[in-house]
């Protein structure tokens, strides 16, 4: 058991709250970052997958877990993103005064593949500020119909149900669309996407997302412009689902529609319940999951009958079945359960059960509006 | 001239009129208290004044504005914070965070230096968290910053939410039922509270609330209120000897 003397209002600032934080998480980074000296290519290429997800993830938590708006709409930032970044870096953009079309750095065409998706976030966040729930829900998943369907219809851009090939980069001669060098880039992206979403969580803004999650009247009986701050968070949250879309198209290496179907946003959202509503860790542990899941799967599928085994749409129904599971027995996901195990190790012997029951909620008569 | 001041305030809801032509002028540094039977339109007129409802008539002037039509999450900057009836905190958060929720009208929020954190950003943090530390030592919650709201008891969420109000530093704060749901000692607390706002903050209170002995105790000025009108109008003692009243609290 750790107690912790504060003397300092920084500490309670701070991202480390203890110098156990710089041993875990030093730890964590050594291991990621020695990684790829290790594993096989496949494996690289799998943390590479996970940490593009992972971001997505995060971004889709900023929304869903932080500011209570749940977006069932989100693979169509991820395929702005991409095709953003697939336009940009491979086809090239035809601009005045230019005879070819220009193909843009890595280092400009991935902010602006955020930027676009943070647009197109402002777009949709806009039109549906008094929409909240399942009204929201089904409103953002009509816009990623949409853009699935501008995808593929939009066939000079996109090139349609053929496909869009999209160029590796090089730094030199290095290769940085692949292995090792791919594996870092996305990493390290990530771990900034994190430290920001971390600096915005102790901000006002980020408290006033909360704040809207959890009580809209209050918030704005606070000062918090209701409008302004959920367009923030929707623009936030598709920028980073964006760039990750940026990423996830060098890691295709192939666009087509297929890629950003509403399959894609319902799996982002099972990332982020699973992995547990309302933190960042949650975003990582939902990113393990859903990676891990059809894998598992895979293998399970040799042990079952053929009949069970080769029902289609088995992959939809079990992720579905997961969230149900999950959403009934542990809502705060893979890490409200880490939260307990961890927690039952630093007491032991003496962990009480009722820790973590959840006092009886109690009841609103009042709503307002 | 008044400090706050409500003209023939009216508000329909479809055929219902919540709040039918209210008069009132509040003094600076009065406690202020309106009294009346359940549905009489009293939160309404809360509502009315924090903006979450348009009135359908009248008018509101505070400190010399008129907020009639101001938008609601600009009141608590003007200098007006409220509780609810039914407490409305942040359930998923800390008390340390409601608190500093209670800070935002104060600050100038710039995303690009939320997301880097700026030492700006850090130095304002800092002088926030030195404000709600203020708040927190006035109401004695050193021992729940930590905790989350759901895991508190319900006297304890009550005087978050007040202390919460505070944080805002505000001119006039508007309490709706401070005392429902506490026992006698929480409310005794209360009272004091109230009165040191009152006395030793500076602050203007208007409160709904339903327990005489602390309207008594803490009121200037009682207004009662029954199907959205004004019932009648004077101390604490006058009020309560009102024929009027005591008919519309019995009924007829
Ligand atoms: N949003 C609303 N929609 C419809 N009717 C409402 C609304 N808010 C309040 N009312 C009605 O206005 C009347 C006054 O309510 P209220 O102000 O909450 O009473 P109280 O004096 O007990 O606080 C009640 O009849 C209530 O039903
Ligand atoms: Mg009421």
């Amino acid at each position: 058991m750790r107690f912790l003397f504060k003397t300092d209002y920084n500490q309670d600032i701070r991202i480390a709250k203890h110098s156990g934080y710089y041993w875990s998480y030093g730890l964590l980074l050594l291991i990621v970052v020695a990684a790829p000296y290790f594993l096989e290519g496949y494996y690289i290429g799998q943390m590479t997958q996970l940490f593009i997800i992972a971001m997505a993830g995060v971004g889709l938590m900023l929304l869903a877990g932080y500011t209570g708006l749940v977006s069932l709409g989100h693979a169509a930032f991820f395929g702005i993103g991409a095709y953003t970044e697939a336009v940009l870096t491979s086809n090239g953009v035809p601009l005045p005064f230019m005879e070819e079309p220009v193909i843009f750095p890595f280092v400009i065409s991935m902010p602006l593949a955020a930027i676009f998706a943070a647009l197109a976030g402002v777009v949709i966040g806009i039109p549906v500020l008094r929409l909240t729930g399942i009204y929201l829900a089904i409103a953002t998943f009509a816009f990623a119909l949409i853009i699935e369907e501008i995808l593929s219809r939009w066939e000079s851009v996109t090139n349609g149900y053929t496909g869009l090939l999209v160029e590796s980069l090089y730094i030199g001669d290095t290769e940085l669309t692949d292995g090792a060098p791919f594996y870092f880039l996305c990493l390290g992206l990530l771990v900034l996407v994190i430290l920001m979403s971390i600096n915005l969580l102790r901000s006002p803004t980020g408290r006033a997302m909360m704040a809207i999650r959890d009580s809209e009247v209050s918030a704005q009986s606070m000062g918090v412009n209701l409008a302004r701050v959920k367009t923030t968070a929707f623009a936030l949250s598709a920028g980073i689902t964006g760039l990750a879309g940026a990423l996830f198209a060098h890691k295709l290496g192939f666009l087509s529609p297929e890629s950003f179907t509403v399959f894609q946003s319902l799996e982002l959202l099972v990332l982020v319940v699973v992995g547990g509503i309302g933190s960042l860790h949650g975003a990582i542990f939902g990113a393990m999951f859903v990676l891990a899941l059809p894998q598992g799967l895979a293998i399970l599928k040799d042990y079952l009958p053929t009949a069970i085994a080769e029902t289609p749409g088995m992959e939809p129904f079990i992720f579905g079945f997961i969230l149900v599971l999950v959403i009934i027995f542990e809502p705060y996901g893979i890490y409200g359960r880490w939260l307990k195990i961890k927690h039952y190790f630093q007491m032991f012997p003496v962990y009480k059960k009722a820790t973590f029951k959840r006092q009886k909620a109690y009841m609103k008569s009042e709503r307002l509006k | 001239m008044s400090f706050f001041k409500a003209e023939n305030l009216a508000i329909n809801f479809g055929g219902v009129k919540a709040v039918d032509g209210v008069n009132f002028e509040i003094k600076k540094g009065e406690c202020f208290t309106i009294i009346g039977p359940n549905g009489a339109g009293k939160t309404t007129i809360f509502n009315l004044i924090s903006r979450i409802y348009d009135s359908t008539e009248g008018t509101m002037t505070f400190d010399g504005q008129d907020i009639t039509k101001v938008p609601p999450h600009a009141i608590a900057s003007l200098g007006i914070a409220r509780t609810f009836q039914n407490i409305e905190l942040f359930e998923h958060a800390s008390v340390l965070q409601n608190l500093l929720v209670g800070r935002h009208c104060h600050s100038r929020t710039n995303l690009f230096s939320e997301l880097a954190f700026t030492p700006s950003m850090r130095k304002a943090e800092i002088a926030h968290r030195e404000k709600v530390e203020e708040v927190i030592d006035f109401l004695d919650l050193q021992h729940y910053r930590e905790s989350l709201i759901t895991n508190l008891p319900y006297g304890v969420r009550k005087v978050v939410e007040l202390g919460r109000a505070l944080c805002t530093e505000p001119k006039l704060i508007l309490l709706d039922e401070p005392s429902s749901g506490l026992n006698v000692e929480e409310t005794q607390d209360m009272s004091f509270w109230i009165d040191d706002i009152k006395k030793d903050l500076g602050i203007t209170v208007l409160m709904v609330e339903h327990d005489m002995g602390l309207v008594s105790e803490v009121s200037d000025q009682v207004l009662v209120l029954n199907y959205g009108r004004m019932l009648a109008f004077g101390s604490p003692q006058d009020v309560q000897n009102d024929p009027e009243v005591i008919k519309a609290y019995l009924g007829e």
